[in-house]
């Protein structure tokens, strides 16, 4: 093992991280108890939109509930395996899998009796979601279920006729909503929330832009157990008000050259969703002086980025930043849609071209020395066109692996064959 | 410097001790379920051979699958580091390795010094492994040993469609009640396991040359297909098998690579 190098220590705020994901869990499962209702969707879903409903609205989004799954190797098993007693094909979506086995065990992954929503709301641009809540829905004995199509072609062929397309269905869905719910919808509750949403993604989009510094701050496992707030809450204020105080630790260990992985040595940037119940994988790499200093994935699923006067990615100005008064619902609806539509992991949907392209840049920006993209069979989704990304990073001289898994099903994981392709790499690297 | 290399196959270990470049011994025997007790008999048979006692050898260096459990080593490399070296150090024109042992296909790209720069897998799929050879065999009741040779006398070139070795087996069976010679099936099997290989390896980019590595280069029938499938010539060492251990043996005198244990 490599000698530090640079000074580390824990995130003091880490535990703050930790208790908002708690709580968020917990109040989804005490909603009812509070006089609150529950709406369940993906993480890519419009969150901003319910929040008109009450400041008692509460969600469950699909994909880091079945990532917290996938970490409990036993209960994803269980999980699995009442999936497939149903009928339903063991390819499928791993995290749609895991949710759909806690419904059929009525078995909520942080203990008791799994919550029921009153109504689900998502969005659908991969392949799995829409079915994903449809069939939730009837599991749940038919929950009432909104499904808004996002998928109008790339960010940058974007036109107000697509934007249209999707603030229309938003506001239809607010219509729905007050008729399953019962309840008046509030819009300044919406402005608030739209405000929260590109406030929380902007500042995680600035918190991943200063892992460019060497040492990198952060290191990607530590960064999936912050990224995960966005993809729970990315519309509430405490989820901005977080990841400022996040921003702010994480510029002072810039400053102060505090490295997450006091032995960097060499970079690394990975891709997709990790196997989460094998992340001691990451950890084994800064055994060599790797760190990860994070990924497509982790930087854009929820942060949005633009691209900045001197051509390198930044976080995008928001709204507000730019003096932007939000007045009306169909105005918050058009800036949502606006500001969503340019979230770097939709892109690769149209295009793999586009993807290789902001892998080239993180490379570039990051100072990334390789690349281990996750062949995930686990999500037909993000792994779209990842061959086509490693001939393109191949093909700018940028040394690349791939390693083939499942984030949610261990099944198709098998670490220790991992380890020895890693090894491969971190030689051809000269880490190892 | 007295090195020794220690490839813990899926199947076979293989030892190798080498003094300034030049092969003192080696040995191979079955991994067993006992890999470690495999390698610890068969590394003192070669240290025999070689009339050496343990103390005598500077590095051991490990490589293989079961690498971690070597004994005696204190040293590692990965398997396609290992390829790459030992393929280069037989033949110092080698720019592609490919690697089909017991349970994986594999392809390295290396440099002129013999440093692998990029590799290429086969995973999870025993047909582009000498495990699929073997089952085949089994299917049309010839031994191991008979079935490259045997392919050479086929006439014909019959496709096989099947990409598992499960449904290929069936397929060999249909063959075999279609009344096709176990040559023109023989020749099959190679064509579709060199197939797999071939497309893997294209992945990588091939670059000359080309040298085959592993237990499965000993089928002639294979090293046929496989050249006509890639339409390049193949370099193949007498003893293909031992080029891992080879390689890793060549660890400590080239240094690139690899990492202490």
């Amino acid at each position: 093992m490599l000698e530090p190098k640079y000074k580390t220590r824990l995130l003091d705020c880490w535990n703050d991280a930790k208790q908002l994901r708690a709580k968020y869990y917990e109040n989804f499962l005490k909603a009812h108890e509070m006089g609150g209702i529950r709406w369940a969707g993906g993480a890519w879903s419009f969150s901003a939109v319910p929040a008109g409903l009450g400041d008692d609205v509460y969600s469950l989004t699909g994909e880091p509930y079945g990532a917290t799954v996938a970490y409990n190797k036993d209960f994803a098993a269980k999980c699995h395996d009442a999936t497939e007693a149903k009928g339903y094909a063991r390819d499928l979506c791993a995290y749609m899998r895991n949710y759909w086995g806690s419904i059929i065990l009525d078995e909520y992954a942080w203990g008791g009796e799994f919550p029921k929503a009153d109504f689900l709301w998502t969005t659908h641009i991969c392949c799995s979601h829409a079915k994903w809540y449809q069939v939730a829905g009837e599991l749940e004995g038919g929950v009432p279920f909104f499904c808004v199509d996002v998928s109008v072609g790339p960010y940058n062929e974007m036109n107000e006729r697509r934007i249209n397309y999707i603030v229309s269905q938003t506001m239809d869905g607010i219509e729905w909503m007050e008729k399953v719910t019962g309840r008046t919808y509030d819009d300044e509750k919406l402005i608030q929330a739209v405000y929260n949403e590109c406030r929380a993604t902007s500042l995680w989009a600035e918190i991943c832009t200063l892992n460019k510094a060497v040492p990198a701050p952060l290191d990607e496992k530590t960064m999936y157990s912050l990224y995960v707030l966005s993809t729970l809450m990315k519309h509430r204020k405490e989820c901005a008000d977080f990841y400022e105080k996040l921003r702010d630790e994480v510029k002072d260990r810039v400053t102060d050259q505090i490295a997450a992985v006091g032995n960097e040595k060499y970079r690394v940037m990975t891709d997709t969703q990790p196997p989460w119940a094998f992340l001691q994988l990451w950890r084994y790499l800064e055994k060599y002086g790797v760190v990860s200093i994070g990924s497509l994935y982790t930087f854009g699923l929820t942060g949005i980025f633009e691209v900045k006067e001197d051509g390198t990615w930044g976080p995008r100005t928001t709204p507000q930043e730019k003096g932007i008064e939000i007045e009306t619902r169909e105005q918050a609806l058009r800036v949502l849609a606006e500001w969503t539509l340019s979230r770097p992991e939709w892109q690769h949907f149209y295009s793999p071209e586009l993807k290789s392209g902001m892998m080239r840049r993180i490379v570039r920006e990051w100072k990334v020395d390789g690349v281990m993209l996750h062949y995930n069979r686990g999500c037909e989704g993000l792994s779209m066109g990842i061959a086509e990304n490693k001939l393109a990073l191949r093909k700018a001289g940028i040394p690349v692996m791939h390693f083939e898994g499942n984030m949610g099903d261990e099944r198709e994981f098998n670490l220790e064959r991992t380890k020895s392709e890693v090894d491969a790499f971190l030689e051809i690297l000269g880490a190892k | 410097m007295i090195t020794a290399g220690i490839d813990m196959g899926a199947k076979n270990v293989k030892v190798v001790i080498l003094k300034d470049g030049e092969i003192l011994a080696k040995g191979q025997t079955l991994s067993g379920f006992d890999q470690k007790a495999a390698a610890e008999k068969v590394f003192n048979e070669v240290l025999t051979e070689a009339g050496l006692s343990r103390e005598k050898i500077d590095h051991v260096v490990a490589t293989g699958a079961g690498k971690d459990v070597a004994p005696y080593a204190n040293g590692e490399i990965s398997m396609m580091g290992a390829d790459a070296l030992g393929g280069f150090f037989l033949f110092p024109s080698a720019r592609t390795v490919i690697d089909v042992g017991a349970e994986e296909g594999r392809a390295v790209k290396c440099d002129d010094k013999g440093k692998m720069v990029d590799f290429v897998i086969n995973e999870r799929c025993a047909a582009g492994a000498g495990t699929f050879v073997e089952a085949m065999s089994r299917a049309l009741e010839i031994e191991l040993e008979e079935i490259g040779a045997l392919s050479l006398k086929a006439e014909r070139a019959v496709p096989m469609n099947a990409q598992c070795t499960i449904f290929a087996e069936s397929e060999v069976v249909t063959l075999i009640h279609e009344k096709t010679s176990k040559a023109d099936i023989a020749r099959a099997i190679h064509d579709a396991i060199a197939d797999r290989i071939a497309s893997m390896t294209r992945r990588l980019g091939i670059q000359k040359d080309v040298v085959l590595v592993g237990g499965v280069a000993k089928n002639v029938g294979f090293v046929s297909s496989l050249k006509k499938t890639l339409g390049v010539n193949l370099l193949v060492p007498e003893e293909p098998e031992f080029v891992g251990a080879l390689g890793a043996a060549l660890l400590p005198q080239k240094g690139i690579g690899g990492s202490e244990k």
